[in-house]
């Protein structure tokens, strides 16, 4: 699957700007900085945003293009930032048979978002994973630390209820 | 020259040690198929079309790529071998859009050219899911159909080369494909329109945006007057739509050709080019004397002028703000022609043939309304293929034409303006006029041949009335990168500096008829098609732009003097500074 690019502004701060400075000043003259440069702003930033990936590709002398080549290339690259809370819901084969797609259904349709993006104000972003290993829980989801099993879609508005709230 | 003995299909040879097995058994008369392989372009060994076996090795081998070596045994036709170039095939036709009978590079495609030769018989082997694919219409210039896309890379090749390196590929498997940064439409990247990914790639996913109807449907409307211009390069190329042999001048059919489709008037862009040398020497010169902005660089070429809108823009006082020959041909065409003729600028048009997509986009530029009233210089660009196409879709038998000559009112020229189509042109045919000036008299040596030839940079330095001119010729976005960032920190010092967008200049510009790999990775076009350009300079009995009677005329009826008020509105331009990123 294609990666998603996030479409939301960029907030990034005047500190996280000095550090990624820092990085490609570090990285500039090695063969193949574009990599080391790209793990460790995602490190700074959560994910690689077009303005961050700019700098990248200014400050190294190459082509955006390459820059972003690369970013797609490697799964553990993001183009959309993480929520302050990040829900996971297992696409795994047992969560799926026990209907998993039916409570990420009902998490786009609570959120307004699809799996790799985050919600315009910041609070959740949604990731479709693999089994994480709790296929006895099936269907299953996380939110941050916190695990959901045997999930119903009926559930899912309450649960997203406490975080929006601010009671989780 | 150190030479290796080997043997191909068991018969013995004696190669040079740095050659591939490619070009080994190209020199023994066989042909391999190639697909991703472009001669120093892109040398990447991907595809797998390539293949052979060599003995004692563990699998088939790239043959573009693997150099040759003593006592090696190469086998190049094998059962094995075949069999494997054709699911190579059919494999890319699982994803591959079909639609050969519709396409415009059917007959000149190197994926259907390679299937009939190697008898693919099923095109459905693999059938199974297509990859979603992009189809990006968003510039004046070019298509790019990622559904007929096999990712040989050769555009992104071609791109990286002019230093531009816009397209690459994205994603990854099954979802890779060509495209821009954060999947951006092309017209939303620093793209200099120059076209070279077109002429590199071996089926139909890049194409020029084609006008051709556009031209058929002012050609049919009684209200238009319709002319036509050909560039200098044209001449040489044209014939190639023909299956004419590479560097043959056909400007007489040409001319013919242009007339039985109908044009009102067929004009020579090298008019242009001979008024470009007046304003551009007149320009040069004031520089000089007045303390201008130096070095001062070329403008016919407008993918080189976008290049540095983008890339260098700090360098775009060092710009002459001449027009492009094309550019002043139409200004001149709607103003001096009309008024001459007594036809209302506004219902003329003029199409322009050019080896050149970049000059798709030149011609919707600010500033290029000479006329006045919004009139533009130049209203269609066809490039040298689709006016290839529109002479078949009309049925001129083009190769048993008569030769015609241009008409009179923009059709005479020197041989100064013929050889604006090769790079070391336009510096060539301005010194031929700058020397006369400066010297005030006629000089008898007019050949700089330090500034010919195919390579990428080129220096000279030329004594003219007491000083030392220092020129470089530059063509290539990667040389003429390497050029401007000595100019830029203070590392040269040339007066005058030409710079074509595409390697080897117009010759091998991105509107020019497409040679496929086979024939353009062991044949020097740009050298072929410039030859036929330099003979005709040869055989012309002017050769400089200020002895053509037409341009005096022009200036003693119409302009004044060069670089007069009139000369300025009508055959200058101004330039934006634009981001590249």
């Amino acid at each position: 699957m294609q990666k998603r690019i996030s479409n939301l502004p960029f907030s990034g701060t005047p500190e996280q700007e000095e550090k990624l400075n820092a990085i490609i000043a570090r990285h500039k003259d090695e063969k193949g900085a574009i990599m080391p440069c790209l793990q460790e702003a995602q490190e700074v930033y959560g994910y690689l945003p077009v303005e961050v990936q700019t700098m990248i590709a200014r400050g190294l002398g190459v082509s955006l293009e390459e820059v972003f080549g690369v970013s797609t290339f490697y799964s553990q690259f993001s183009l959309t930032p993480k929520g302050r809370y990040n829900i996971s819901v297992c696409l795994g084969t047992a969560c799926y048979v026990k209907g998993a797609a039916n409570v990420l259904d009902a998490i786009t349709k609570n959120l307004g978002i699809q799996p790799e993006e985050c919600t315009p104000d910041g609070l959740f972003s949604l990731t479709a994973c693999r089994c994480i290993g709790a296929c006895g829980l099936a269907p299953v989801m996380t939110i941050n630390d916190e695990v959901y099993g045997r999930l119903v879609p009926e559930e899912v508005d309450g649960i997203l209820e406490k975080y929006k709230n601010g009671d989780a | 020259m150190n030479m290796v003995n080997i043997k191909i299909n068991g018969m013995p040879l004696s190669v040079p040690a740095d050659y591939t097995i490619l070009q080994a058994a190209k020199s023994a008369g066989i042909d391999i198929p190639t697909l991703c392989y472009l001669k120093d372009l892109n040398e990447i060994g991907a595809c797998r079309m390539c293949v052979v076996e060599v003995k004692g090795a563990r699998s088939l081998v790239a043959s573009c790529v693997y150099p040759v070596n003593e006592g090696m045994e190469v086998y190049t036709n094998t059962p094995k071998i075949i069999a494997s170039r054709k699911m190579t095939l059919e494999m890319l036709l699982s994803v591959h859009n079909k639609s050969c009978l519709t396409c415009k590079r059917s007959q000149n495609c190197e994926l259907q050219a390679l299937c009939q030769e190697l008898g693919v018989e099923d095109s459905t082997s693999y059938e199974g899911e297509m990859p979603d694919s992009t189809y990006d219409d968003s510039t004046l210039h070019l298509v790019r159909d990622n559904s007929k896309c096999i990712l040989c890379r050769r555009c992104v090749a071609a791109c990286a080369n002019q230093h531009v390196a816009v397209i690459g590929p994205n994603s990854r498997g099954f979802d890779t494909h060509i495209g821009c940064m954060f999947e951006q439409p092309l017209a939303n990247v620093a793209c200099v329109s120059c076209g070279q990914c077109i002429v590199a790639c071996p089926t139909g996913a890049l194409t020029e945006k084609d006008q051709c109807g556009d031209v058929l449907a002012a050609l049919n409307d009684p209200d238009k007057y319709v002319v036509v211009q050909t560039a200098p390069s044209i001449r040489a190329t044209l014939g190639e739509c023909f299956g004419m042999p590479v560097g043959t001048n056909v400007e007489g059919k040409m001319v013919a050709a242009l007339r039985r489709l109908g044009f009102k008037k067929v004009f020579d862009t090298d008019f242009g080019a001979d008024l470009t040398i007046m304003e551009e020497a007149h320009e040069f010169l004031g520089r000089v004397k007045n303390g201008g902005a130096l070095p001062m660089i070329t403008s016919c070429s407008p993918g080189w002028i976008k290049f540095c809108e983008h890339y260098f823009p700090e360098l775009l006082p060092n710009v002459s703000s001449c027009k492009s020959p094309q550019q002043m041909t139409g200004a001149m065409i709607k103003s001096w022609f009309a008024q001459k003729e007594g036809i209302d600028p506004k219902k003329i048009v003029v199409v322009s043939i050019m080896p050149c997509t970049a000059k798709k986009f030149e011609i919707h530029r600010d500033d290029m309304e000479g006329a006045g009233e919004g009139i533009p210089d130049t209203d269609i660009v066809l490039t040298t293929r689709e006016l290839g196409r529109l002479i078949k879709l009309c049925r001129i038998d083009f190769t048993t034409l008569p030769d015609e000559k241009f008409d009179p009112a923009m059709g005479e020229s020197t041989g100064a303006a013929v050889i604006f189509g090769s790079t070391g042109g336009v510096m060539e045919a301005a010194l031929r006029t700058a020397a006369d000036v400066l010297e005030g008299r006629s000089v008898e040596n007019i050949e700089y041949h330090e500034i010919r030839g195919g390579a990428g940079i080129k220096e000279a330095v030329y004594r003219i009335a007491g000083m030392d001119v220092k020129v470089a010729v530059v063509s290539g976005l990667k040389n003429a990168n390497e050029v401007l960032t000595k100019v830029k920190n203070g590392e040269a010092d040339y007066h005058f500096i030409e710079i074509m967008c595409c390697p080897g200049g117009c010759v091998n510009g991105g509107g020019q008829p497409i040679q496929p790999s086979n024939v353009r990775n062991f044949t020097d076009l740009r050298a072929l098609r410039a030859q036929a350009l330099y003979t005709q300079d040869e055989n012309m009995p002017l050769r400089k732009s200020h002895e053509n009677p037409l341009i005096k005329k022009a200036y003693d009826e119409f302009l004044g003097e060069p670089g007069s008020h009139k000369a300025h509105e009508l055959l200058h331009t101004t330039y934006v500074a634009r981001s590249r990123y």
